[in-house]
């Protein structure tokens, strides 16, 4: 494998609470060539903050440490603001979880897939709008010349979601971060969009961090996976050997997931004895 | 349909103008657990708020344990039949603590001896007698649906409309809540029509399923053919490839 794109070493991210500061992700290292990583873990495990770390989308008082985070021999951490707005979107773009909330409502769609194109570059108008429908058309949507002319309110969440990802593309980043690109959609259009995704990054040669809590759908689409409890990494392997799975937390996650095939009578869960009084164990 | 816990017949429901069910037949057995499938839109929790009285607008018959239910909101169907809701972020009352939220459907209703029916009915959802007096924000996501469970099951209803009770939670702690709900429908005797997207889900709790789209209900399945893949309509075997099955000859 060539250089890796990013090189991650001793992550931390904190946030001040009234009881001290909390390191939501501790200390974390790994690294990304041009392949697909899967981030896998529960709620507050990290995974989330992780992803956007990366793009120094975190806010104050939360607060980001590690010994070295370089994206293409860039350094993240000595980066002004200015030159990370220069590297977001144009080499390292992020989609987020929910298409209602992440497009803007009074922009039709056109004009916000164009405008993610004319932030890092100028381009004649004619071409500008030939690069629009070219890439609505590489998402799989049908009309692109319709849609381009819709407000998000008039599209269905499967679509949505799909003209994120064509704003998020458009300007061919190298490393594209997908944050639970699908859980807010039916199982049927989840498909469809991973496939998407899947078909441009690897059509590409991009590198793709998908970030999910779901292990079965992380493990079709992805290269490798590392798996996060509370903040650190409890595992990582390659997609195909998950089910060697060695660590209890990964163990008991995919033991944890109803199957099609169902005939056990009472889940395993993991133990969280803390809070529950025993019932659903 | 002697047992039946839901009969539906010819049912179609609008909201305004807008159909949105068209013509939906079937029943669920009484200590049945049947479930709804089918994408965003196609009318699944539209059927589950006529059963339930909120959605008013439509047509055909819908009975409940041998009982027509009419349009208008109706106190003693209230004891047969609860609804549990999909967000448990958005159905329980920010400003009132566990012990209020439980509480009402009895007062309500004008029922006694709440102290020990809410103290009874946090132990039967496995919650600490400590998270009676806290407020919603204050649980996670998992005690919060239990807590919506529990508010249900407070008028020791025999059915209950499970509206996608699991889909904002976690595997692990869906897990739990899943392994709850089978828990209570065996020592209840309970009759469940849930809603869902999530096949597997299906697998492990219900016995039957209709699978719905565009409104219409196009396939009602056995649970065994959803386990070995051997659906018939062309739209729930898509369904069932996308959830990650193999297709088997019908």
């Amino acid at each position: 494998m060539s250089a890796p794109l990013l090189e991650i070493e001793n992550l931390t991210v904190t946030f001040p609470t009234s009881r001290g500061p909390v390191d939501v992700v501790k200390g974390i290292s790994f690294s990304l060539g041009r392949e697909r990583l899967g981030i896998v873990g529960e709620s507050g495990s990290g995974k989330s903050m992780t992803g956007r770390s990366i793009l120094r989308l975190i806010r104050k008082p939360g607060r980001v440490t590690a010994d070295r985070m370089t994206f293409d021999g860039i350094d993240l951490l000595s980066q002004s603001e200015r030159q990370m707005r220069e590297l977001r979107g144009a080499r390292i773009s992020m989609v987020m979880q929910d298409p209602k909330f992440s497009l803007n409502p009074v922009m039709t769609i056109g004009e916000q897939i164009g405008e993610a194109l004319l932030t890092h570059k100028k381009l004649p108008r004619s071409e500008l709008k030939a690069r629009v429908l070219s890439m609505l058309e590489a998402v799989r949507i049908n009309e692109p010349e319709r849609v381009a002319n819709l407000y998000p309110h008039e599209v269905s969440g499967g679509m949505g979601q799909r003209v994120m990802i064509a704003m998020m593309l458009i300007p061919e980043p190298d490393l594209l971060i997908a944050d639970e690109p699908t859980s807010a959609l039916d199982v049927s259009v989840q498909a469809q969009v991973l496939d998407i995704i899947d078909d441009l990054v690897t059509g590409k040669g991009m590198g793709l961090i998908l970030i999910s809590h779901d292990l079965n759908l992380v493990s079709r689409y992805c290269d490798r996976i590392l798996v996060m409890n509370s903040g650190e990494i409890v595992e990582t392997c390659k997609a195909s050997d998950l089910n060697q799975a060695t660590h209890p937390y990964t163990r008991g996650l995919l033991a944890a997931m109803p199957r099609m095939d169902e005939n056990r009578d009472e889940l395993p869960v993991l133990d969280r004895s803390t809070w529950t009084t025993g019932a659903g164990t | 349909m002697k047992n039946a816990a839901i009969h539906l017949e010819n049912l179609s429901i609008s909201y305004g103008k807008t159909p949105v069910v068209f013509d939906v037949d079937f029943w669920v057995a009484e200590g049945e657990s049947f479930a709804l499938v089918g994408e965003s839109g196609s009318g699944k929790s539209t059927i589950l708020k006529a059963i339930s009285g909120l959605a008013p607008d439509w047509t055909g018959k819908i009975s409940v344990l041998g009982k027509p239910r009419g349009h208008a909101p109706d106190r003693e169907f209230a004891k047969v039949c609860q609804m549990v809701f999909q967000d448990p972020y958005g159905s329980l009352h920010p400003r009132k603590t566990v012990d209020d939220c439980l509480a009402e459907p009895l007062a309500v209703h004008g029922i006694g001896g709440r102290d020990t029916r809410v103290k009874d009915m946090l132990d039967a959802v496995g919650l600490d007698q400590r998270f009676r007096f806290r407020f919603p924000h204050q649980l996670s996501g998992g005690q919060r649906q239990r807590v919506a469970i529990a508010r249900a099951l407070m008028l020791e209803p025999r059915v209950m409309l499970l509206d996608e009770p699991t889909s904002a939670l976690d595997v692990s702690v869906q897990a739990e809540i899943l392994n709850l709900l089978k828990k209570l429908r065996r020592e209840q005797g309970l009759t469940y029509l849930m809603v869902t997207h999530n096949l597997p889900v299906v697998s492990f709790l219900c016995d039957r399923m209709a699978v719905m789209r565009h409104g219409r209900v196009v396939e009602i399945a056995e649970v065994d053919a959803l386990k070995t893949g051997r659906l018939s309509d062309s739209y729930s075997r898509e369904l069932y490839a996308a959830s990650g099955g193999t297709l088997q000859p019908a």
